[in-house]
């Protein structure tokens, strides 16, 4: 062989293993670009979905109700001290329904009738308006609007989420004569066109022997429930409102596959919250109740101050005794214990620990503070102590990565100068260690701030309707809360549970800025 | 800290007292130094005189940092490092239970081969060691030990404008300089350098070999260098170190110009290493 032919061969070869190291370099690069694709994929998936199904309950309907005081009622003889008319529920329930039969005559019919008026708003719903009314005594016997949040199933149904319906234009009515049975019969050339035609698509949907669907006729505040439909006529059936304004003004079907006896609101609520809609007496708006109500059993109420209340105080413990005990724990074990097997037996059970599942730390806190120390059950104070069980072998594990990377020049230049072991620790060590040991701290705390399962078995899951105000009063916790409302059967806590989960990823959004700072301003190079 | 032993460190003045006879400032005796089972220095005496340079040299890994480092007891600090054998400080043993490691080190300084001033300020880097011993009174005081301390390293001119600025952020030879001066900033009587200038150029080497010249009037100081030129030009005695043993040791002239072990000879003339 010449030795050119022998160049050539090597170079070949060369160029083959050149070839093959970039072809490994570009796979090495797609499978690191395809997993950073894959994890943002999932996290803007749940973003998503939580954050569309949150942002439904961000805003609410409220209901206005133009009521006057009337001192007979609001405060009774005997009874009118500030604190009995902040009490008397009664007395201003008692007024909105008034306020709303006298809306709908045809609600006081009878007692059915008169209970589906009741449901537009839960009685606790006025309790804002009767503190308000005790701190300011001269509003009894004057005229005021009382805003109150509409039946959370009804809010639902404005918001297009709960029953599910098709509206339909209708052609212009030219005749309306009563009938003999009650009721009218509307009349008006192709004007249920598009009804009949939405009518047949859905009864070849639906199985042979199902109800034909309900269609509802709606104009301006007036609406009635519509059947014996046909191209140019039907049987109208008045719920509220006057039958004179389906010829004067331009009606709408609303066609509603869901049989009335399988909703939450029967027609009859609806004709009325479309009425008070149309007299401009539904509004949307934000639902600040989520951040300043505690929690309660109807979905419109609900809020998580006090369990936002509770995370806090729980964490202030957790921070309190998990922090300085991981912190000091981590100092000496890195900088001043003896590299033996005791030592070495105890980093390996710290480690162990960190992997502990958390539940277990609930019955060893259940065990140990309530049945064996006696400490208070669903209390800030324990849960706190049992989420520092779980948090100081993660901040030790961070601090001492921390204390790890500071450089050993550092320590040794400090001892030469005549430092004592103790002065170099904490005169260099643990300041370069800080902005580390702080993140560590702040993470492992994030951590259990998320927590629900260790702080189930303490009974942290009781209903709790006040804000707690020390450490040992009764308190629940913001995931814990989010688990007990993802378990209640209503539709409407649905979103609300989003919303809450939404407020819990702003908190842990806020402890990890608060660790970017800290970086940020505290990290030194050397 | 015990006063009645006359400590140089309580004196108003930075120069350290000369010794008692004019003999050795630290003389050695049987040195062994060992890791874990593993023997690296074995069965080493020397002794370094007062107010002269000593010069340290030996191929790589044959115990110069090791021994330098039995000076100021920072081997204590080392896992599983056991030194065995007398260390007399003006006759006192250093390694008796009752001497005070730290107290020890505030006495002999040290210089480390990568410069490693603290992440702190140039004031505070000098500050530092006289506040824990508390040898200012006042402000006034340490702003003056802090000028005579970075004069006396040849940065003060350098640094004068800056002293609130990070020490990490002078260049290395600057660096190095700032660690001398921290450390004669303590008043110690002895000062030793494991290979001051391996990181730095020649023109700062130059500066720190000026440096330590002048030093030299003052303090008893060891240096462990693998430049023979440097060793040559800085230093009045010379030890020769090989795999953990004393070969040679005597004055510089004598060891450069005519060693009388063959490894001496082999080593300087660069035949191994
Ligand atoms: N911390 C330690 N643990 C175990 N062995 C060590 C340790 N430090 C040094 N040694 C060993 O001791 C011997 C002497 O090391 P030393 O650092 O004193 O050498 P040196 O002469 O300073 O070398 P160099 O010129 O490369 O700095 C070497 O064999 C080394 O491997
Ligand atoms: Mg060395």
């Amino acid at each position: 062989m010449t030795d050119t032919a022998r160049t050539q061969a090597s170079k070949a070869r060369a160029m083959k293993r050149l070839r093959k190291r970039r072809a490994a370099d570009g796979r090495f690069r797609y499978y690191g670009l395809s997993a950073i694709l894959t994890a943002l994929g999932a996290l803007a998936v749940l973003i998503f979905t939580i954050g569309s199904q949150a942002l439904s309950a961000a805003t609410y309907h409220v209901v206005n109700y133009d009521i006057t005081l009337d001192p007979a009622v609001i405060a009774p003889e005997g009874a009118g001290r500030p604190e009995d008319i902040s009490r008397n529920v009664e007395g201003f329930y008692g007024l909105v329904r008034d306020n709303l039969i006298a809306t709908f005559p045809e609600a006081a019919k009878d007692r059915a009738s008169r209970r589906e008026v009741a449901d537009f708003v839960t009685r606790l719903a006025v309790l804002p308006t009767a503190q308000m009314v005790a701190e300011q005594p001269e509003l009894v016997g004057t005229r005021i609007t009382l805003t109150a949040p509409l039946n959370d199933d009804l809010d639902l149904y404005l918001k297009g989420q709960g029953v599910r319906e098709r509206k339909l234009g209708v052609g212009a009515i030219a005749a309306i004569k009563g009938e003999v049975e009650g009721g009218y019969r509307v009349t008006g050339a192709g004007a249920f066109d598009a009804v009949v035609a939405a009518l047949a698509v859905a009864a070849a949907d639906l199985p042979a022997d199902a109800a034909e669907p309900g269609v509802l006729l709606t104009a301006g505040p007036s609406t009635g429930r519509l059947t014996e439909i046909s191209a140019g006529s039907g049987h109208l059936e008045l719920l509220t409102g006057n039958i004179k304004d389906f010829a004067r003004l331009q009606s709408k079907a609303r066609l509603i596959v869901a049989l009335e006896s399988e909703r939450t609101i029967s027609d009859q609520q609806i004709a009325w919250t479309l009425a008070l809609k149309d007299m401009g007496r539904i509004e949307r708006v934000p639902r600040k109740t989520l951040l300043t109500n505690s929690d309660s059993t109807y979905p419109e109420l609900a809020g998580g101050l006090a369990a936002i209340v509770g995370s806090l105080l729980t964490m202030l413990v957790t921070a309190l005794v998990a922090m300085p005990i991981g912190i000091f724990a981590a100092v000496y074990l890195e900088e001043f214990a003896p590299k033996n097997r005791v030592t070495e037996f105890i980093e390996v059970n710290i480690n162990n620990l960190a992997a502990v599942p958390s539940i277990v730390f609930g019955l060893l806190g259940a065990a140990l503070y309530i049945n064996f120390l006696g400490m208070p059950r669903s209390a800030p104070l324990v849960g706190g102590l049992v989420l520092a069980l779980m948090t100081f072998p993660v901040v030790i594990i961070a601090s001492r990565a921390a204390l790890k990377a500071v450089p050993p020049s550092v320590r040794s230049g400090a001892l030469a100068v005549g430092a004592s072991q103790m002065q170099t620790v904490f005169h260099h060590v643990v300041p370069l260690a800080a902005p580390g040991i702080l993140t560590g701290a702040i993470l492992g705390m994030a951590r259990a701030l998320g927590e629900s399962a260790p702080l189930l078995l303490i009974g942290m899951v009781a209903f709790v309707g006040d804000v707690p105000r020390s450490p040992t009063d009764e308190s629940t916790v913001m995931p814990v809360l989010i688990f007990s409302w993802s378990n209640n059967a209503e539709r409407a806590w649905e979103p609300l549970t989003s919303a809450m989960i939404i407020v819990l990823l702003a908190f842990l959004l806020l402890m990890n800025g608060l660790v970017v700072f800290l970086r940020r301003k505290y990290e030194r190079r050397w | 800290m015990d006063t009645s032993q006359g400590n140089p460190m309580m004196d108003d003045s930075i120069t350290p007292q000369p010794t008692k006879d004019g003999g050795p400032r630290i003389d050695c005796r049987n040195i062994k130094v060992f890791y874990g089972q593993a023997e690296a220095i074995h069965d080493v005496s020397m002794s370094f005189p007062d107010r002269a340079v000593t010069a340290l040299i030996g191929p790589s890994g044959c115990g110069k940092s090791t021994f330098l480092r039995c000076l100021n007891r920072m081997n204590d600090t080392i896992e599983n490092c056991r030194v065995e054998g007398k260390i007399l400080m003006d006759g006192e043993d250093i390694n008796d239970a009752d001497v005070d490691p730290v107290l020890l080190r505030s006495r002999v300084g040290m210089v480390f081969q990568k410069p490693n001033p603290f992440p702190k300020s140039i004031y505070d880097n000098i500050a530092y060691g006289p506040r824990i011993h508390g040898l200012a009174n006042g402000r006034e005081d340490l702003d003056a030990i802090v000028e005579k301390s970075l004069r006396r390293a040849g940065l003060w001119e350098e640094v004068k404008d800056r002293l609130s600025a990070p020490g990490t952020g002078l260049s290395g030879g600057q660096q190095q300089r700032l660690c001398i001066a921290r450390a004669i900033a303590v008043q110690p009587e002895v000062i030793l350098m494991d290979e001051p200038c391996s990181a730095l150029d020649p023109i700062a080497t130059a500066r720190i070999e000026e440096l330590i010249d002048e030093l030299r009037n003052r303090y008893c100081i060891v240096i462990v260098t693998h430049s023979m030129q440097q060793a040559a030009r800085v230093s009045q005695r010379t030890a020769f170190f090989h795999l953990g043993n004393l070969v040679e040791m005597g004055d510089t002239g004598q060891i450069f110009t005519n060693p009388r072990e063959k490894r001496t000879e082999d080593y300087i003339t660069g035949r191994f290493g």
